[in-house]
């Protein structure tokens, strides 16, 4: 097992200590076999009766598989191409071309770092606008050789930082909108983890909006919410009950088109597994949608955000 | 005086702003006459500050004979998330303001010139962008595509319609995309940033315009200052966010005082539309 456990599996938890101690010991192998089954059976119900909150703990798990421990189970041959050609690299986001199975792909991923020296050279995950700016420069190259967009976002929001404003962050994230609208190429989202407004949305707009299950995708942070709202952050489980922020509630809104599948506890349970996940539904999609002229991609991609928003008229 | 001929509004609609016949400026202190401050379109006669006004004034400012051709007026909010007050506070801002929602457009001229113009109101729940506001964005610029005419969009938000959850944030992408093929028909866009303008407006239609224009002195950005100021933890740069500073980092393109805006969209718009 991880070591690291959150406050909802605690049952869990006590109850593989005890099959723990029990092993090794005569006579009672009836009794861990029992326990074993009733381990099964409480995973099964509390992580098929998650909050909203509990989920929103699983998207930021540590141990949460991060978008190139996806990579490197689901595409061969990955070359990284680094640098916006305008200002510097930013390794919150990582872009390159590879091999998802026979056909080639760019890709534009948002990296959060696992350990503290990770996460400080990638900034949490959290771009400047050199990042988005890297990665509509590899889009518009994926554009000029015909190859399809496989984006994974994955952070808790676009940098909110001096330098961050003075080179235009606000351009740089309306901008990519604004290209991607009409790239002539298959775009592919994949939410991974937490996406966090509009940090988030600059890497998903696309033609497919694939959600992990225990992924969370916002407007605003919970505790942003409960801050504004409540002037209380510490009230970021009513929060994240408000915003309806999982994959769950996402695709019964009609903003994403599919949730992929989770294994028990979470993504980070078995990666491998998450990532075999991955790879199918990424294959599907990107051969049915190689199979569409681009024109017809372009207008029912732009359709498809044109019938985004609830009003009556 | 500005508020003149066609405008619709009530009395009560014009500027929600302090009451009584002395202002004091929110930036220098000045103590203002208020007739004095009004005559001067609600500019500090002593250190430029541009008081927020409203979008009717704004029409009365801008629009040849005040007039704006209204689209889609009753387009009106739903509460999609069951998000708890939201509706009350939709009532509460419909009643305060007269307004359905927080933009108006239509069709209007500009010097003789056709437009589509539309105009954010910050009374109505901060300029906060949800369906609504998305919705009528993307009809203005389809209005401005299907008949080749300029379009206009004044601004002012203070974010996203924390309400609406996702949706709002979708509208980003909506109106972004509406503006990509607006682009592709080479019909101009000129986007006017007011105070404050932040977070899903400007990272979208705000920052696509072919012309940008701000008022002096707006606070402009994509986080605002008070967040920043809690991530990095040190003291702000002075004028950070506003609208100079923008200008100088090469964000917007002019700068103009709230006198002039009319003159100035006159100007660019005959160069543009009347190539000759
Ligand atoms: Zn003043």
């Amino acid at each position: 097992m991880n070591g690291i456990w959150l406050d909802f599996e605690r049952p869990i938890i006590e109850l593989e200590k005890k099959i723990e101690e029990l092993k090794g010991i005569d006579g009672v192998e009836e009794e861990i076999t029992r326990l074993k089954a009733q381990a099964e059976k409480l995973k099964k119900r509390i992580y098929s009766n998650l909050s909203r909150w509990q989920r929103v703990q699983l998207a930021r798990h540590p141990r949460r598989p991060l978008a190139l421990d996806i990579l490197s189970v689901v595409t061969n041959d990955f070359v990284e191409l680094h640098g916006d050609r305008r200002f510097r690299d930013d390794w919150a986001v990582v872009s390159g071309i590879a091999k998802l199975d026979n056909v080639s792909v760019t890709i534009v991923a948002q990296q959060k770092g696992r350990d503290t020296k990770e996460k400080i050279k990638r900034n949490f995950g959290m771009p400047h606008p050199e990042g988005y700016r890297k990665a509509l420069r590899v889009m518009k190259m994926a554009a000029k050789f015909n190859m399809p967009v496989i984006t994974m976002v994955d952070t808790p929001g676009a940098y909110p930082g001096v330098g961050a404003e003075e080179r235009g962050q606000s351009e740089a994230i309306a901008v990519n909108l604004f290209e991607c609208a009409t790239l002539p190429v298959p775009i592919i989202v994949l939410i991974l983890g937490e996406g966090g407004s509009g940090g988030a949305l600059a890497l998903a707009l696309g033609d497919r909006i694939l959600m992990l299950e225990n992924a969370i995708y916002s407007v605003i942070s919970p505790e942003g919410c409960a801050s504004i709202l409540w002037r209380d952050a510490s009230r970021n489980k009513e929060a994240a009950e408000a915003l309806r922020l999982t994959a769950q509630d996402l695709a019964q809104f009609r903003i994403i088109d599919e949730i992929i599948p989770d294994p028990v506890g979470g993504a980070h349970m078995d990666i491998d597994k998450t990532a075999k996940n991955i790879k199918e539904a990424l294959l599907k999609h990107v051969q049915q949608l190689l199979e569409i002229p681009a024109e017809e991609l372009i207008s029912s991609r732009i359709k498809k955000y044109q019938n985004m928003g609830v009003y009556s008229e | 005086m500005w508020f003149k001929k066609k405008v619709e509004a009530k009395p009560e609609e014009k500027l929600k702003l302090p009451t009584g016949l002395w202002v004091k400026c929110d930036t220098c202190g000045e103590i203002l006459y208020r007739k004095e401050l009004e005559k001067n379109l609600w500019i500090c006669t002593k250190c430029n500050f541009h008081f927020r006004i409203n979008c009717r004034n704004y029409i009365s400012l801008l629009l040849d004979d005040a007039a704006l051709d209204e689209q889609d007026k009753d387009l009106e909010a739903l509460d999609p998330l069951g998000f708890q007050d939201y509706k009350k506070k939709l009532r509460d801002d419909q009643e305060k303001t007269g307004l359905k929602e927080g933009v108006v457009y239509g069709f209007a001229t500009i010097g003789g010139i056709g437009v589509v113009f539309a105009a954010m109101d910050f009374r109505f729940r901060g300029g906060s962008m949800g369906s609504v506001i998305g919705e009528k964005i993307a009809r203005a610029i389809r209005a401005a595509r299907e008949k080749k005419i300029p379009l206009i969009i004044l601004s002012t938000s203070g974010g996203a319609r924390m309400q609406e959850g996702i949706f709002s944030l979708m509208q980003m992408a909506k109106t972004s995309a509406e503006l990509a093929l607006l682009a592709q028909d080479k019909v101009p866009y000129i986007s006017i940033l007011t105070n404050p303008t932040l977070a899903g407006v400007m990272a979208s239609y705000g920052s696509l315009g072919d012309i940008i224009i701000a008022e002096p002195g707006a606070e402009l950005g994509f986080t605002g200052s008070r967040v920043i100021q809690q991530t990095i933890g040190e003291k702000l740069p002075e004028g950070f966010q506003r609208s100079e500073f923008l200008l100088e980092h090469g964000m917007v393109d002019l700068v103009v005082s709230r006198k002039d805006l009319r003159n100035t969209l006159i100007k660019i718009l005959t160069i543009i539309s009347k190539r000759g």
